[in-house]
């Protein structure tokens, strides 16, 4: 079962190294993890989507890493997940029309065309990504690049799971 | 320039803030400044042959004072060198702060002479560890490394300083200040959970209280004694906890768990409900975790809140400091007793009674056969006494010292439990005869063990640290021996050493130590007394001991602790 979680993190080198490290060591699957700055220059989130049956052991172990301020988990539809794919498809002249019709009504945006083949941006939840995916698998796909999960919490409704903090 | 000062001078000036009086180091090229600057410092700093040995020096010395112990080395090898250590006392929860030089900032990943990544390689082995590469953040750094290494789950911590860092100058502004927003280890327990456990063990017939290494780390010994009692509760010690309550005390079972006895293993098999303080549930002392304690209710008190739940779910979770734990649980404890007293047990008690009886720990030294290693360690028991602090590595001298040895105060028995080190007791008795000279130091080794740092009593040597050695000698790897002959049909495969290469007696002089041999039961007495005669250098003892004694009781590993062996019939 896929679980994603928000960690909060102490803006400084070597951070995502330290999580990284610890997901690996404890023998944690992670399945995507995204890391980028936040309003407050000085802190970092990260969203990490892991396999695993249940969270609180990792929960417990990223609160123990000293750079670690929050860690969030968020339960189904209580969190805005999005993700971004890049996704090229062979597109021949005589099916390009039905491709970029499929396209539409993903809101997929043509970002780079050539002679045999279109590539897509697609914007969205993971499962309309993979719904879009599904539809292309059709026409075949030459590569594909996903950018991992980044979620936020609904506001005022937020899943936060609050664990006490590290020793 | 006015009051500037060099990275290297800000690092001892930090240091001895800390109110650091020994350093165990080994000097190198990167951090040739920070040994200039170490020269003019009152701190002592002790020349070790090799950088585990200064590693497992400072946690001995941790061990034995309850301070931080302190460690230099330098870059590359100087470094990897000391992660054995490391992880040694991060399995163990031992403040170690160790610095080690990194080759200059701008030579980083060029693959320069002596550079290791010793900032990723430390990681895991490591609380924290910090890269440091501007002179002005090595006084912060040295602040925080001290801090996180002593306050809430002790550990090692490493900072890895760049030369440029050491060389280059600037104001000394006093202490670092700590900048730790995510570091806020708790220290009280939720009083709802405390009144919750009070309840529990109020209404248990059968409780047993689990003392684990935390209840010394955090020195709560007494606390947990006049817990024990006026809650009327058996306590089992584990490997870590030798001594958290005296062996003497009646309510003490001794220690669980593989080699543990009989009484303390099964008692937590039996038991209604156990308060496990400062307690991991590691698998030497669980067994099979599925087949562990299958009655017991669980109160689980511990400070680092990933260790609850870890292996076993408890009923009642407390996460807090051992000490402050333990005080809130005597004084909610009188308040519900009252004028009462606490429940009887008599039951209870008597079966216990009736396992001590039945199943004590035993040996039986024929006067003429070989010298049991039990033997051995009774007699350095008995001349040494429960003041002395009594240090081992891995193995079957281990386990027979924590078996035989009569623990009676805390902070007396080091060793290493969680990562299985061998070769460090003779470093860490080192280490912590440096930190308290005025107490007798015994390592007791095994002849495997002593043959991987021996080297460091040349250092005792010449640093005057009169620390004694006994090297029960069985000619072998004994531990792992003993597995194979109980699981592997006696092929006796790579476990031999010999009983006279090295000439341990020999060695033991040209190293600058006393050295004395028994051979017969009837020299070990003679023997010890003579070594104790010896205060103004180490002395080495050197037992030659039957290869095929083995530790019992033992539970096979993973195995269910409701099948204890008892002596090799039970096989």
């Amino acid at each position: 079962m896929q679980h994603v979680i928000s960690v909060t993190v102490e803006n400084k080198p070597g951070v995502l190294a330290r999580v990284s490290s610890m997901f690996a060591r404890r023998d944690f699957n992670i399945h995507s993890l995204t890391v980028g700055p936040t309003e407050d220059p000085t802190r970092s989130k990260m969203t990490v989507v892991v396999d695993g049956p249940e969270m609180e052991q990792i929960v417990k172990q990223l609160y123990k890493l000293v750079h670690t301020l929050k860690v969030t988990e968020h339960a189904p539809g209580e969190a805005v997940e999005r993700e971004i794919m890049l996704v090229r498809v062979n597109a021949e002249s005589q099916r390009r029309g039905e491709i970029l019709d499929a396209a539409n009504i993903f809101e997929a945006k043509a970002v780079d065309v050539g002679a045999q083949t279109i590539t897509f941006e697609v914007v969205g939840e993971p499962s309309h990504l993979a719904d879009f995916l599904e539809i292309m698998r059709a026409y075949g796909i030459v590569s594909l690049v996903k950018s991992g999960r980044i979620a936020l919490a609904k506001d005022a409704k937020t899943a936060t799971k609050k664990q006490r903090r590290s020793a | 320039m006015g009051n500037t000062f060099t990275g290297a001078d800000i690092l001892i000036k930090a240091l001895e803030h800390e109110g650091v009086d020994i350093i165990f180091g080994m000097p190198g090229g990167a951090i040739l400044k920070a040994y200039d600057s170490l020269y003019d410092s009152s701190m002592r700093h002790i020349l070790v042959r090799h950088e585990q040995g200064g590693g497992h020096m400072a946690s001995g010395y941790a061990h034995a004072t309850g301070r931080v112990g302190v460690t230099f080395a330098t870059s590359g090898p100087g470094a990897t060198n000391l992660i054995t250590a490391l992880a040694d006392a991060y399995m163990d929860s031992i403040p170690v702060v160790a610095i080690t030089a990194q080759v200059g900032s701008t030579s980083i990943g060029l693959d320069a002479f002596q550079e290791a990544h010793t900032w990723g390689i430390s990681m895991p082995a490591t609380k924290h560890n910090y890269i440091i590469t501007e002179v002005t953040e090595i006084a912060s750094a040295v602040r925080e490394a001290f801090h996180i290494a002593s306050t809430g789950r002790p550990g090692p911590v490493l900072v890895d300083i760049t030369k440029d860092a050491l060389m280059s100058e600037t104001t000394w502004n006093g202490p670092g200040q700590l900048d730790l927003p995510g570091y806020k280890p708790s220290v009280k327990g939720h009083p709802r959970q405390i009144t919750s456990a009070i309840e529990m063990i109020y209404n248990s017939r059968r409780p047993v209280l689990y003392a684990g290494g935390g209840i010394i780390r955090a020195g709560a010994s007494e606390e947990l004694t006049r817990f024990a009692e006026e809650q009327n509760l058996p306590v089992v010690t584990t490997l870590m906890a030798r001594g958290a309550i005296p062996d003497s005390n009646t309510l003490a079972l001794g220690m669980p768990g593989m080699h543990g006895t009989y009484t303390a293993s099964t008692a937590m098999q039996r038991a209604d409900l156990l308060i496990a303080v400062g307690a991991r549930f590691d698998d030497r002392v669980t067994g099979d975790p599925a087949t562990f304690a299958p009655e017991a209710k669980i109160i689980h008190v511990d400070v680092d809140p990933a260790e609850i739940g870890k292996i076993r779910r408890p009923d009642v979770p407390i996460v807090g400091d051992a000490k402050t734990v333990l005080e809130q649980l005597l004084e909610a404890g009188r308040v519900r007793l009252g004028s009462e007293g606490p429940p009887p047990r008599e039951d209870w008690f008597a079966t216990i009674t009736q396992w001590q009886e039945n199943f004590p720990l035993a040996y039986d030294q024929d006067p003429d056969g070989p010298i049991l290693q039990q033997y051995v360690i009774d007699e350095l028991a008995n001349h040494i006494g429960p003041e002395g602090i009594v240090v081992a590595g891995v193995g079957q001298h281990q386990m027979w010292t924590s078996q035989f040895w009569r623990f009676e105060h805390p902070n007396k028995w080091i060793n290493s439990g969680g990562l299985g080190t061998m070769g460090y007791a003779v470093p860490a008795a080192v280490g912590a005869k440096a930190g308290m000279p005025d107490s007798t130091v015994i390592a007791i080794d095994g002849d495997g063990c002593f043959q991987m740092t021996f080297q460091e009593l040349i250092t005792a040597a010449i640093e005057k640290i009169p620390v004694k050695i006994a090297v029960l000698n069985n000619a072998n790897l004994g531990m792992v021996r003993q597995w194979q002959k109980l699981f592997y049909n006696d092929r006796y495969s790579a476990t031999e050493l010999s009983h006279s290469i090295p000439n341990i007696v020999m060695l033991a002089e040209a190293m600058g130590c006393a050295g004395f041999r028994a051979e017969t039961p009837e020299e070990v007495v003679p023997t010890i007394e003579k070594a104790l005669e010896i205060n103004d250098r180490p002395v080495v003892m050197e037992f030659v001991c039957d290869p095929d004694a083995m530790v019992f009781p033992m539970i096979a590993a993973g195995g269910s602790n409701d099948i204890i062996f008892m002596g090799p019939e039970d096989l």
